[in-house]
């Protein structure tokens, strides 16, 4: 048995599903003055009187570390940044208090000069006297040498916790997001944390013994452990959750759109051979670009309660939400007033006369009927969303390659389905098959696809490893892995030892016993040449553990199509 | 968040995967460290910096410019068509007005590349400046345009190229032919009937450091682009002018070349050579974009930069001066000089050798200017390689009048029986013939 739960800001949803079968689903309001006893409640209403030691994991997806961060709920951070020549740095500052150190560390890792002890004694003083609580220490290029990350951590632990490393976050380089995400990982730590501690301190008393997993925002889950010392992963997964879940009841290894319709928004995503495209370098939260690995959605202001108006004889459906549709008592005609004029929510068919009654009006000003309009509505906001979708995937196939192989021969996404989701999905499918020329699939149990992706998702992780024969050295710097290689060390030795640190690390992190599918993402090896000789190789190679389900949910809540 | 003042494009596309040789300095490694340097700056996440991807130059566009023996097939590969295509997307994003400014991070280079093409020579087989402003050209109509020239090495490709066009100014500043690759780049060569003054070389010395180029900027490149008012400015960015360059004797840095870029002001820059991968290209090419974008660059510096030891010479600094004088006179004087050297010929005639020493092979060459009172003037060249080829190249120039472009055709057919290949360039209806046929 697994619970599955996905904390929105506006509802609590939980499912229970074992063997592929939903057993029991529920939806509860979020209480945001109170998270832990709002989700805690669900959690135990939804458990009822199932039986508690079956339960083999507990899978979450919280706003806790979002809400504290939008919310401002947070820590008095102050971070210590080390940027070495290049771009000025003032636009770094972030948090309560900044320290711009000297010191410098080169592309290649080298270290051009050392920072100064006595400067980061000095700034200890000042931060306490300003208030400061937790650190952050970033150097540019600590990816390629941790050592004064790890040194001025060292000084400032006696002073402050947590000392977040930027190294210890992502092993991509890109500084800025760096400083960013180390920033927010040290002003939610206290706030989660707290959060972690009561959650299984309760579950501890419900005499639960099934582990605890949090949600991450690339649609994959790490142990509540791992969670409390990088808590700033747990940040936006609930769109993640929501994608995994529309992934659980139709899985496929094609390039897909998939569409998740609400009330105001819709959320676009896309499958590349069956695997969520991630945000090339991680997701942005409030104005901070992070290293936080992100599925990668786009949200576009249009749904079942988007208002109509009529501009110069043309229909326009606005990104805004004025209110509810007109047939609910809202000022405005929406697309729910289109569907229930039509007889397409049967729910709502006993408002069918005001619904008809803002359309009959809409038409007025095209000359046309109720009915046309209405059907008018829905093919427009078909198009809308191929107009939308289209540049999207035009942008994503112009993405920068860099080798003559991607430029000419590179994956181009094409799709050769979609898939929807939300409370028009069932019926815009047959529109969106028709504007597409493509099968369009959609789930009967959308309402909670976020519980059950939430529930469903298995552990992901990614790792940059960067090996250096001249220097003998391979380093793996999101898991302060470090190690001593010799000069006949190439590709494909790098390629088997990225594979074996993902599944050593992967198995940590999971308790389940599946199989690990790790799998190289990049991988390239260049010649350095110093003089006319071959000094040594450069060698990159990414890996993960991509997301994927524990298992498919099966019978009833297969997604069907028109076709 | 950081934000541009200037909207710049960056068509970086370091080739990961070619080289002309494993241990060449035009190697997979070249932008391995520049990339790593810009990906760690976060130059992506800058609002108003965006990259693109080069597109695919064809054939016909390397037509336009260059006469490749036997044919374009034979010499040009995609890496050389796709860093063409780089410099064409840049120069389309800057017309498009998609962006103010855009710098094509680009390899391999192209300004060694002359008009005729047997292989490979200073790493060059076409001129992307070239082919990409050509078809630009051929899209928007004769734009007045500026290409400067700072890499170390003498430009002698697109000098070539632009040898008898005065719609192209071509200004390279280098180390001294008589002490670096190609050899050539002296002051009295000044372009040919047709662009008589519009070709200027400014020979430095060696050790020539950051006050001297900047001189050079300050006290003849500007006042001239100042008389010649550009549609374009494109800027050749060779970056080996660098104190720490392999093959060069030069003393500029990081900070100068932002600076130059900052002062000349260029809407498209275009990476062309400079091999010092590590210590120099990955704080050159930040410099020109944060330059380009407006953004300050006062902060970038090498590891190793020492001011104090890259000062420049007092009589480097008088001998610069000099050299400045010369120039900049010779510019204000080109009419007279026109009336001297050139006035009351038919033709003007040069003749070259050329070595290509990435492959070894010798060419000679004779090329001949109509000197035309109704346009720039039909022109030939008649080559012969070591490796068998003896040519005749003719070009009937952009605007030429009925009376060259006749001659230009009439050229074509009746001089087959010579020479083993023959071709004709018509600019005036983009057409490129050849005999025989490729």
């Amino acid at each position: 048995m697994i619970i599955g739960m996905d904390m929105g800001g506006t509802n609590i949803d939980g499912v229970i599903i074992e063997d592929g079968k939903i057993l029991k689903t529920i939806k509860k309001p979020t209480n945001r003055q109170d998270l832990f006893s709002s989700i805690y409640s669900t959690f135990k209403e939804l458990l009822g009187d199932y039986d508690k030691s079956k339960i083999e994991r507990i899978h979450l997806s919280t706003t806790v570390s979002t809400n504290a961060i939008v919310e401002n709920k947070i820590a008095q951070v102050g971070m210590v940044i080390q940027s070495g020549p290049g771009i000025s740095y003032d636009h770094l500052a972030c948090g309560k208090a900044n320290a711009f150190i000297s010191g410098y560390i080169d592309h290649r890792g080298n270290v051009v000069e050392t920072f100064n002890p006595f400067e980061i004694e000095e700034l200890c003083k000042k931060f306490k006297e300003e208030g400061v609580t937790a650190c952050g220490v970033v150097t540019k290029f600590s990816t390629r040498n941790p050592e004064h990350e790890i040194q001025i951590k060292d000084i400032l632990d006696h002073h402050f916790y947590p000392v977040t490393m930027g190294h210890a976050l992502s092993g991509r380089l890109n500084f800025p997001r760096r400083v960013y995400t180390s920033y927010l990982n040290s002003a939610v730590h206290s706030t989660f944390n707290h959060f972690a501690m009561h959650m299984k301190k309760s579950i501890e008393e419900e005499g639960i013994k099934a582990p605890l997993f949090l949600l991450k925002a690339d649609g994959g889950t790490m142990t509540i452990e791992a969670a409390e010392e990088k808590p700033v992963e747990t940040i936006l997964s609930g769109p993640a959750a929501s994608f995994m879940g529309m992934n659980a009841s139709f899985s496929t290894d094609q390039d897909a759109i998939l569409l998740d319709m609400g009330g105001t928004t819709t959320d676009i995503f896309f499958l590349a051979d069956g695997v969520p495209l991630f945000e090339p370098l991680g997701i942005k939260i409030g104005k901070y670009n992070t290293l936080v690995r992100s599925i990668y959605t786009v949200s576009m202001g249009l749904g079942g309660d988007s208002s109509i108006e009529i501009k110069d004889n043309g229909m326009i459906i606005s990104p805004k939400r004025e209110g509810k549709p007109y047939a609910l008592g809202g000022p405005k005609p929406t697309p729910t007033d289109a569907m229930i004029t039509l007889g397409l929510i049967p729910d709502y068919d006993h408002h069918k006369e005001l619904a008809y009654e803002s359309m009959r009006h809409l038409g007025e000003k095209l000359d046309s009927s109720a009915e046309e309009t209405a059907q008018l509505v829905l093919e427009i906001m078909s198009e809308m969303i191929k107009h939308k979708v289209t540049a999207l995937l035009n942008e994503i196939n112009s993405h920068p390659v860099y080798t003559i192989k991607e430029l000419l021969y590179g994956k181009k996404i094409e799709p050769k389905l979609i898939q929807i989701i939300g409370g028009p999905a069932k019926i815009l499918a047959p529109l969106l098959e028709k504007a597409w020329s493509l099968p369009c699939y959609y789930p009967n149990n959308y309402l909670i696809a976020n519980a059950i992706g939430a529930a469903l998702a298995r552990p992901t992780i990614e790792i940059t490893m960067h090996a250096d024969t001249s220097k003998k050295l391979l380093s793996v710097p999101e898991l302060g892995h470090y190690e001593k290689i010799n000069s006949g060390f190439n590709l494909d030795k790098a390629k088997t030892r990225a594979l074996d640190l993902i599944k050593e690390n992967a198995k940590s992190m999971a308790t389940s016993s599946g199989q690990i599918d790790a799998e190289i993402t990049e991988a390239s090896s260049f010649n350095m040449i110093r003089g006319f000789y071959t000094k040594g190789k450069d060698i990159r190679v990414k890996a993960q553990v991509k997301p994927g389900l524990i298992q498919e949910l099966r019978g009833d809540n297969h997604a069907s199509s028109q076709k | 968040m950081l934000q541009a003042k200037n909207k710049l494009g960056l068509v970086f596309f370091p080739a990961f995967d070619w080289a002309i040789s494993p241990t060449h300095p035009e190697r997979e490694e070249r932008l391995l460290y520049t990339q790593d340097q810009l990906f760690e700056e976060g130059i992506e996440d800058i609002e108003g910096i965006k990259f693109y991807n080069p597109i695919v130059a064809d054939q016909r566009d390397v037509e336009r410019v260059h006469f490749c023996v036997p044919h374009v097939k034979s010499r040009v590969t995609e890496s050389h068509l796709i860093s063409a295509g780089g410099v064409i997307k840049t120069l389309q994003l800057v017309m498009e007005k998609e962006v103010d400014k855009s710098f094509a991070l680009t390899r391999p280079p192209g300004h060694h590349a002359q008009r005729v093409v047997y292989g490979d020579r200073g790493f060059c087989i076409i001129n992307v400046e070239a082919v990409a402003l050509e078809k630009i050209r051929q899209e928007y109509g004769n734009l007045r345009v500026a290409i400067i020239d700072t890499d170390c090495h003498h430009g002698d490709g697109t000098q070539d190229i632009y040898w008898n066009d005065k719609n192209t100014l071509f200004i390279s500043f280098h180390q001294d032919g008589r002490t670096l690759y190609p050899g050539t780049g002296s002051i009295d060569e000044f372009g040919g009937p047709g662009g008589y003054g519009y070709n200027i070389n400014i020979p430095l010395p060696p050790n020539t450091g950051e006050e001297g180029f900047l001189y050079v900027l300050d006290h003849v490149v500007m006042p001239i682009l100042d008389d010649y008012k550009p549609d374009l400015i494109i800027n050749s960015a060779g970056q080996d002018n660098h104190y720490s360059d392999p093959l060069t004797r030069m003393n500029f840095t990081a900070q100068g070349y932002a600076e130059l870029n900052h002062r000349l002001n260029p809407d498209v820059a275009v990476l062309e050579g400079g091999y010092s991968i590590e210590g120099a290209l990955p704080y050159i090419n930040l410099g020109i974009i944060l330059a380009m974008a407006g953004i300050d660059y006062s902060k970038i510096h090498e590891p190793d930069y020492n001011k104090e030891k890259l000062k420049q010479p007092e009589d480097i600094t008088e001998y610069i001066k000099k050299v400045c004088e010369k120039v900049y006179n010779r510019w204000k004087n080109k009419e007279n000089l026109y009336i001297k050297e050139i006035s009351g010929n038919d033709y003007i005639q040069k003749q070259q050798h050329v070595y290509y020493d990435t492959d070894g092979i010798m060419e000679n060459q004779v090329q001949n200017f109509k000197v035309c009172k109704k346009c720039i003037g039909l022109n030939t060249i008649d080559s012969a390689s070591d490796t068998g080829y003896h040519i005749l190249a003719i070009t009937i120039p952009m605007n030429a009048c009925s009376d060259c472009i006749d001659e230009g055709y009439r050229l074509y057919k009746n001089s087959s029986n010579n020479y083993s290949n023959v071709y004709l360039q018509d600019r005036v209806h983009d057409k490129y013939l050849a005999s025989p046929a490729t």
